[in-house]
């Protein structure tokens, strides 16, 4: 074969992931007692659909264990076999295990064939204990669909190949002796009988016209037979194009982001040259021009459209996460998930997952009480675990609700005397709750292995805050508590208050503004080293002149006649002295460093209406920039 | 150095001025010649970085060579020009005094150059030429603008800056 498999590798993996994760949401949402005949004839085509492919490109461990799995779905399917708890459990791990291999074969690293072995073995025991039995029931033992292998695999291939005639068999048999040898899930077990069943093959590859030809004489429609795999794989097909989708490059995406904002500058510049011509030309050249602007703005909502997807993507994975645990925990927990077709950026979706399985596994195993506690306090035995997701705005708001016992204000301000945080007088339930955020902070009982050990919430505010959100929490005691995170709608876009200090204009990211002032000549004291202090409500403020920091010329220097933005960040608080306030507007993150290097005090750059570059500050890094006594002052 | 040498025979360079002296970059290295527009400040640079622009959405630094190498007047009207390079997949502008001309030089035109009696360290430069009687340096841009001397990109060792 002269074409070079490597090409579809990518597109392999990508499929093979996507059946591999609706076969687990699948599999979770089978019910045993009545399964669905559909929801296996899914699961059984994604496992099939696995095999073959991994068949053509020699994934000899993906085919394997698809292969096995393959057939005992096929008896389930067929009713020959009762689908058990037990069993749905055993595929959700070969599912584990196959993701694994999946990983392996992307990675090119070296492949954990003990848990293949493992899983097959599994897999095979329960084949086998369906098999005595169907072939004392059955006297074409031969033509039993699970004992058959030889044939039922021939037929697949045959399919797969456009022409299913015997001389592709051959072809077959003799291009890729690795598949045959695949087909035989015995091959796995013993490498003596790897050698046996092959010749036996080999030699058995002869007559096999006239094992076809026989299964000709004895299905009586073997046109059926031999056409179902091909009608079935079309109408996957068809019923992906229902939904149509086309796998694109991210970066021709973000290729096609920048360039529409570019047409948005244009444009803008455009609008500004019109407002200067008079008379009617003018006239008619704005409303062209209020024409355009209408369509560009449409394009650009369309095209960062591209980049969004539903959150169901992050969601689908914790009816496993939420059944494994509770399974692990001994707690009944019921999951409810709202707005799953939630829509957010591509980027922010994969930096989700990992804050939001510890937020979930956190309310499972602190939040939810042990069943006995809970029908102590007569609450359902049953706890409910509630992730939900809105858009409000330019904003994604997602919550992680537990009907659980909620935090414990005593223990946690115990818990951070303890640990020498410091804590306000009289600290609000809201201050207190965000103490729990502070890095090594536990009030777990007991450290399980789920979690408690303290590293970890400190780490999901970190991730939120890296991808520009916050997190909140509420809670009531014996009621429950919510964590709610809320992000911006894309990575790419920051909300932003634009400030000018001498003629240059900065963006302020919104998350880090507490409130902007005018402050008075009166509230304003100043230290030694010309180091400020700005008063507001009883509370010290150190100031930081953003013309100093950035060393521009400014328009004023005295701090009153300026405006403060107090800013807050990562404990941080201080006010940066600007000349004025702009206004507020969405900006478009640009990377400096593609071109340039980091800049300290500088998150990234935007471009403005007029096409002119403003600075978008860090508030994180520049207040390192305040001298270490002033940092405790507030 | 004669390898280097070799690897430039019969390529294409452009031309520019610095002050009084004539240089060449070569072409390969130039995406577009463009004028100076007005920048934005980036804070704690070195005054030779002017700041950034935009050009067609990417955010890239403009340096004045004629600051770093402390010849020509920096001045900066609409005649003033800017060599926006590619080096390294990397987008920089350098403004210099003039843009002359694009000339063709072979291995035979090139002298080794001086130690000393140019603005530019003899690192990065390949040779000297004469075309017309005027003698043109030969700057090896790639190796200037990546130096450690300009800052402009970030080094491994040192990447808070």
């Amino acid at each position: 074969m002269s074409i070079d498999m490597k090409q579809f590798h990518s597109v392999f993996f990508e499929e093979s992931q996507e059946h591999l994760d609706e076969m687990e949401h699948l599999l979770l949402d089978l019910n045993t007692e009545d399964p669905d005949s559909e929801d296996l004839n899914s699961i059984f085509r994604a496992a099939h659909s696995i095999k073959g492919g991994s068949g053509i490109f020699g994934f000899d461990a993906l085919g394997s264990v698809t292969h096995i799995m393959e057939s005992l779905l096929d008896n389930v399917r067929q009713k020959k076999l009762a689908i058990t708890s037990t069993m749905v459990d055993l595929f959700l791990s070969s599912v584990d295990v196959l993701k694994g291999i999946l990983e392996s074969y992307k990675s090119a690293s070296e492949i954990d064939w003990t848990n293949v072995n493992k899983i097959c073995e599994r897999l095979e025991q329960v084949t086998r204990t369906k098999e005595s039995k169907a072939n004392d029931m059955d006297g074409f033992g031969f033509f039993d669909e699970p004992v058959s292998f030889n044939t039922e695999d021939g037929f697949g291939f045959f399919d797969d190949s456009v022409v299913p005639s015997q001389q592709d068999a051959y072809g077959f048999f003799d291009d890729s002796p690795v598949l045959t040898d695949l087909n035989h899930d015995s091959t796995k077990r013993e490498s003596k009988r790897v050698v046996k069943n092959f010749t036996h093959h080999e030699s058995q590859s002869a007559d096999f016209q006239v094992t076809v030809s026989e299964i000709n004489k004895v299905i009586p429609q073997p046109e059926i037979v031999t056409a179902a795999p091909p009608a079935k794989i079309k109408s996957i097909d068809a019923s992906h194009s229902e939904n149509s989708s086309i796998r694109v490059d991210v970066a021709k995406v973000d290729q096609l982001i920048n360039l529409v904002g570019e047409i948005v500058i244009t444009q803008s510049m455009l609008n500004l040259i019109g407002q200067r011509i008079e008379g009617d030309l003018g006239e008619k050249f704005q409303s062209v021009a209020a024409e355009l602007e209408r369509n560009t703005r449409e394009i650009q909502e369309a095209v960062m459209s591209i980049r969004m997807l539903p959150i169901s993507f992050v969601f689908n994975r914790f009816p496993r996460v939420v059944r494994d645990l509770s399974t692990k925990l001994g707690k009944s927990i019921d999951l409810i998930i709202e707005g799953g077709d939630t829509e957010l950026d591509k980027g922010l979706t994969e930096k989700l997952v990992d804050p939001l399985t510890h937020l979930v596994r956190n309310s499972i195993d602190h939040g939810i009480e042990s069943a006995e506690i809970r029908a102590d306090r007569n609450k359902n035995t049953t706890g409910k675990v509630i992730l939900k997701a809105t858009q409000q705005g330019g904003s994604i708001v997602i919550s992680i609700s537990d009907d659980g016992g909620g935090l414990n204000r005593e223990k946690i301000l115990a818990k951070a005397h303890e640990k020498n945080i410091a804590v306000g007088e009289h600290p609000s339930d809201a201050d207190v709750w965000q103490l729990i955020f502070a890095p090594g902070f536990s009030t777990a009982d007991e450290i399980t292995d789920v979690s408690g050990r303290g590293v970890g919430l400190d780490v999901v505010k970190r991730n939120v805050q890296s991808l520009g959100g916050r997190i909140d929490i509420e809670s009531s005691e014996g009621v429950g508590a919510t964590f709610t995170i809320r992000l911006p709608l894309t990575l790419a876009i920051v909300d932003g208050m634009c400030v000018s200090v001498g003629d240059q204009t900065f963006i302020i990211p919104l998350v880090n503004i507490v409130e902007s002032m005018q402050p008075l000549e009166k509230d304003i004291k100043t230290l030694a080293g010309n180091d400020q202090l700005l008063l507001v409500r009883d509370q010290y403020w150190p100031v930081l002149p953003l013309y100093r920091a950035m060393q521009i010329e400014p328009q004023f220097t005295e701090t009153h006649r300026g405006i403060a933005v107090l800013v807050e960040a990562n404990k941080h608080r201080f006010a940066l002295f600007v000349d004025g306030l702009v206004g507020q507007q969405q900006v478009v993150i640009k990377s400096l460093e593609q071109h340039y290097k980091r800049v300290q005090g500088v998150a990234g750059a935007t471009i403005m209406g007029d096409g002119s570059v403003a600075l978008i500050l860090d508030v994180e890094s520049l207040s390192t920039s305040i001298k270490p006594p002033l940092q405790h002052a507030s | 150095m004669t390898d280097a040498v070799a690897k430039y025979k019969d390529q294409e360079f452009l031309t520019f001025t610095l002050g009084d002296e004539n240089y060449a970059l070569d072409i390969l290295a130039v995406k577009e010649i463009r004028g100076y527009e007005s920048v934005t400040k980036i804070a704690k640079a070195p005054a030779f970085i002017k700041g950034v622009i935009n050009l067609r959405g990417d955010i890239v630094p403009i340096v004045d060579l004629r600051i770093k190498f402390n010849v020509g007047q920096a001045t900066y009207d609409e005649f003033t020009i800017v060599i926006v390079l590619n080096i390294q997949n990397r987008i920089v502008g350098i403004v210099v005094d003039s843009v002359s001309d694009v000339v063709s030089l072979n291995k035979d035109q090139l002298r080794l150059p001086p130690d000393f009696g140019v603005a530019f360290d003899s690192r990065y430069l390949l040779g000297l030429a004469t075309i017309n009687e005027q003698m043109i340096i030969l700057v090896d841009i790639n190796e200037l603008i990546s130096s450690e001397e300009m800052g402009l990109f970030d080094s491994h060792h040192n990447d808070v800056v």
